[in-house]
């Protein structure tokens, strides 16, 4: 099986370790990965700080890039999110029905990664271990905008060697949110408080997520407290074999 | 959107309380900083999201009764221009007079010179969205005329010479301590050793409040369903207060937003069961009272319907934001906001706050504001939604119609313009690596504004050594 | 143009172009019970106990006891038409509201009730009387007969004729206005007493 990767820009730019553990996992998997070049943003930060304009051509972009292939998977519920719920709206509003078409195309053959795992390959146990005490955020987007449910973690549970721990008012947003994380810093930062409180509650080295924006966020401030807790993407808890992490 | 609805005009400023005069952060700072607020706050909502995710779990069926009320109110806007003169055909032929008004201003005055016409200088009042919409407290006021709240938590507010901050619960923000001490300093004829035990604080205000409904000629109530069918008018509410209004006084005047009509009868089954559920946790609401015009010797003899606009035309004419009609006011949007938790409901600057409020107010003023932005989009809100608005999805479409600052356009410009091509995208992500130069252990403490709103509390990665495309094309 | 016809085409303007789909109506419209099954009646008393109202079996036999019992120490007020009464009862031929709240309390009968709500239904029938009478007085006393209380909502509102003035009463008057915690009683009836009436008894008083 052939899967183009969407690397999203932010793992691309600023967390490449997330990317390098999805293809990981994947390959480990059988899959064929392949890394179509053309690929840059989603636009989603666009579209949702009002930008729909600016985004269409980004939109127009990632639909020439990821339409020749059969399967596209993203480490990032949000920006599947985007995919799948803004890009023919975009493209409409945009006022190019055919892009729209194009889109909402491509939009059905997008997985977020542990839907991809579990639906498509009917995998739980990817073969990794990562023996440390973790705890997981359901990302807004994963959970309210895709209802990935209870997917990434039946793959946690299936990690040999982790401590999976639960988190308290999980599903409660961490505050990022895009734009609004600086457009409202001082709700954002109320509400990152809290989420750092309920991590922080359950005594674990790692707080994992299926989204690196909201890691660099609840990550970002862990930091600045010094807490020691350290942000890691899911695919990179899938991708461990062993006891380095 | 007033450019390309030409014609459909908004809410006025300058009456009711629709147009906040501050932006939502910087009303939503002064709220953060108040410990004891948002402990109330988040004591209040933990409370109220518990009981309506237990008794919302009672029902196999809400899913279905959510697309049914979701469609209902869709078919309703759809069939506004026919379905209002249904409703004021069958309230007139049952003896009731239904007046129309465009905006807060209109609506003020036919209410004034309805009560002015009885002759009184006092009405007794239901909670009602509507009338704190239209600002009619004030247009009476300015009148000569005392307008008595008479629902508990309003009359927290009002004694407290306070603003509401909740849609279903106006005086959340505050506790019964608080509570206590506005009744004592407030309250004529107090009992001095009033404790703070609700109970208590209650029946202070059963005692306050039994004179005026047994002999208020007037009372003005809203209304949460107008039927069409048959025009029968419906209030839900707790206290019976409510029923004291409706059943007592000589006069009844009614005000109700037009996007409250309900098609029929059997349609309003859908309805009585979202919105207790949604609203307090509740199987159903202690009252619920619907009248039909006058009834001879039962009531009030004299009934009046003000049927209100100011400016829910425009909402429906944006197809993209029409959908913030359906609203049914139950607030079980404020109640899962993780933005009004912690913000409470005075930083929205509008009597509708809370997600709803976000999507709402807007398109009612029609102005620039900050609330759209007021949103994690964490998608709370829908779910909990009775009548499922998609309130994130139109939060965005909002975002996308408001005026932007000309810094935050140039740079949205400039990486819309980097990001359309995977060349300039690479050459970004190297100058991004410039980063790396301010960073300090792998991580950056200090960026200039706006950038310093993250890193005032948060700190950032430094951008790696080497991106993941330069990995795979190296690999 | 006059405000309506200026609101109408405003709304006109706004909906061209606009279609509704159908309604779906998927939920449940009856219930599993037919009227005044035992289980029903079961449900019922939870649901009305659960929010602190007072339920009282009897049988058509032991009603007049029942009731007599209940309002033994208050000077009670019944409709004109009422089919029930008590000794010494105040029939209510228009009293003032004054007078109506120097009563301890009202006995009436309903026009229906829903179980799954624990929901009694007012319709101002000649054994309900008008809306004040049920409302003024301290202590609402109110006869149910079994086959008068269905299973659903819509099987609630079905039974009733909404150009009637209705009061749909859940429980005994309360509000939540404080730090969102449920108190019962401030300005209706503080205390309800359903006195439920069945052909076989069997039911116990539960409060």
């Amino acid at each position: 099986m052939r899967v183009a990767l969407f690397v999203t820009c932010l793992a691309d730019a600023m967390f490449p370790d997330v990317g390098r553990a999805t293809v990981a996992v994947l390959e480990r998997l059988g899959v064929e990965v392949v890394f179509p070049p053309g690929q840059t943003c989603c636009g989603q930060m666009h579209v949702n700080t009002g930008y729909q304009r600016q985004a269409a051509k980004l939109v127009r972009n990632h639909v020439d890039v990821f339409e020749p292939y059969d399967y596209v998977v993203a480490p990032s519920g949000s920006c599947v999110g985007s995919v799948r719920h803004q890009h023919a709206m975009v493209a409409r509003n945009a006022g190019d029905a055919g892009l729209a078409d194009r889109a909402q195309s491509v939009a059905t053959r997008t997985y977020e990664l542990s839907e991809f795992l579990i639906d498509v390959l009917g995998v739980e146990d990817v073969g990794a271990a990562y023996p440390h005490r973790v705890t997981y955020h359901p990302t807004c987007h994963s959970l309210r905008m895709l209802r990935v449910g209870d997917k990434p973690l039946r793959l946690l549970r299936h990690v040999r060697g982790l401590d999976l721990v639960e988190l308290p008012d999980a599903d409660q947003c961490c505050g990022f949110g895009g734009t609004f994380a600086v457009k409202n810093a001082d709700t954002s930062t109320a509400m990152l408080a809290d989420k750092m409180r309920s991590v922080l509650s359950t005594r674990a080295e790692a707080v994992c997520a299926g989204d690196s924006s909201c890691l660099m966020h609840i990550g970002g401030g862990l930091s600045r407290l010094r807490t020691g807790v350290r942000p890691i993407h899911l695919a990179e808890i899938l991708a461990s074999t062993g006891s380095a992490g | 959107m007033s450019q390309t609805f030409l014609g459909m005009p908004h809410a006025p400023a300058g009456v009711g309380h629709l147009h906040g005069d501050r932006p939502f952060p910087d009303a939503a700072r002064d709220a953060l900083a108040n410990t004891q607020l948002r402990r109330n706050l988040g004591h209040a909502t933990a409370t109220i999201r518990a009981k309506r995710a237990s008794v919302v779990g009672e029902l196999d069926d809400w899913e279905e009764l959510r697309l049914a009320g979701e469609a209902l109110k869709a078919y309703t806007m759809a069939h506004l221009d026919r379905l209002l003169p249904q409703l004021e055909a069958a309230v007139t032929a049952r003896g009731g007079v239904v007046h129309w008004a465009r905006d807060a201003t209109e609506a003020n005055q036919i209410v004034v010179d309805l009560v002015r016409a009885t002759g009184t200088d006092e009405v007794v009042k239901v909670k009602s969205m509507a009338t704190a919409e239209i600002g009619l407290n004030e247009a009476l006021a300015a009148a000569g005329i005392a307008a008595v709240e008479t629902d508990l938590a309003e009359l927290i507010v009002q004694l407290g010479h306070d603003e509401p901050s909740h849609i279903l619960v106006p005086a959340i923000h505050r506790n019964r301590a608080e509570i206590r001490e506005i009744f004592l300093r407030e309250m004529p004829g107090v009992d001095p050793e009033l404790t703070d035990e609700p109970r208590r604080l209650a029946m202070a205000a059963r005692a306050h409040l039994r004179a005026k409904f047994l002999t208020t000629k007037v009372a003005i109530s809203g209304a949460n369903f107008g039927i069409a069918e048959t025009g029968t008018i419906t209030v839900v509410e707790s206290e019976g207060n409510g029923r004291m209004c409706l059943t007592l006084p000589d006069t009844l005047i009614t005000v109700m937003g037009i996007e409250k009509v309900v098609p029929t009868w059997t349609d309003l089954e859908v309805f009585l069961q979202l919105l207790p559920r949604s609203s307090t946790g509740e199987r159903m609401n202690p009252y619920t009272s619907t009248w039909t015009g006058v009834t001879p010797g039962d009531g009030p003899q004299t009934f009046h319907l003000v049927l209100v606009d100011n400016g829910r035309t425009a909402v429906l004419a944006d197809p993209a934001g029409r959908s913030a009609l359906h609203c049914i006011r139950c607030s079980a949007c404020l109640n899962v906001c993780p933005v009004y938790e912690r913000a409470g409901g005075h930083a929205y600057g509008s009597v509708y706050p809370g997600p709803i409020g976000a999507v709402l107010t807007p398109q009612l003023t029609g102005a620039a504001t900050s609330l759209p932005y007021a949103s994690s989009l964490c998608g709370a809100c829908f779910d909990a939604c009775p009548v499922r608005i998609d309130i994130p999805s139109m939060l965005v479409h909002l975002r996308s119609t408001q005026p932007h600052p000309a810094t935050e356009r140039a740079a949205f410009e400039a990486v819309a313009w980097t990001m359309a091509s995977a060349g300039r995208f690479r050459l970004g992500e190297r100058l991004l690596r410039l980063g790396r130069l301010i960073a300090r252990r792998g991580r950056i403490r200090r960026l200039p504004p706006p950038l310093s709103a993250w890193t005032d509390t948060r700190d950032l990665p430094a951008p790696p050594q080497q991106t993941f495309r330069d990995w795979w094309s190296a690999r | 143009m006059s405000a309506r016809d200026d609101i109408l085409a405003r709304i006109h303007a706004a909906n061209t172009g606009i279609a509704a789909p159908p309604v779906p109506r998927d939920y449940r419209r009856t219930g599993t019970h037919a009227p005044g099954d035992a289980e029903l009646l079961e449900l019922f008393t939870d649901r009305l106990v659960d929010y602190k109202a007072t339920v009282v079996p009897c049988t058509p036999a032991t009603l007049a006891a029942t009731l007599a019992d209940i309002c033994r120490d208050w000077t009670v007020v019944v409709p004109a038409g009422s089919a029930s009464s008590v000794p010494g009862a105040v029939v209510d031929d228009g009293l003032s509201y004054a007078q109506l709240d120097a009563l301890d309390a009202v006995l009436t009968g309903c026009a229906a009730a829903c179980a799954e709500t624990g929901t009694i239904a007012l319709d101002a029938g000649p054994d309900q009387g008008r809306r004040a009478v049920t409302l003024i007085p301290d202590r609402h006393i109110c006869v149910v007969r079994a086959d008068q209380v269905v299973h659903t909502v819509p099987e609630l509102l079905a039974r009733l004729d909404p150009t009637r003035p209705l009061t749909f009463i859940s429980g005994p008057s309360a509000t939540s206005d404080i730090e969102l915690h449920r108190v019962e009683g401030v300005h209706g009836p503080r205390t309800l007493i359903v006195v439920l009436v069945t052909l076989s008894g069997g039911l116990r008083r539960r409060a």
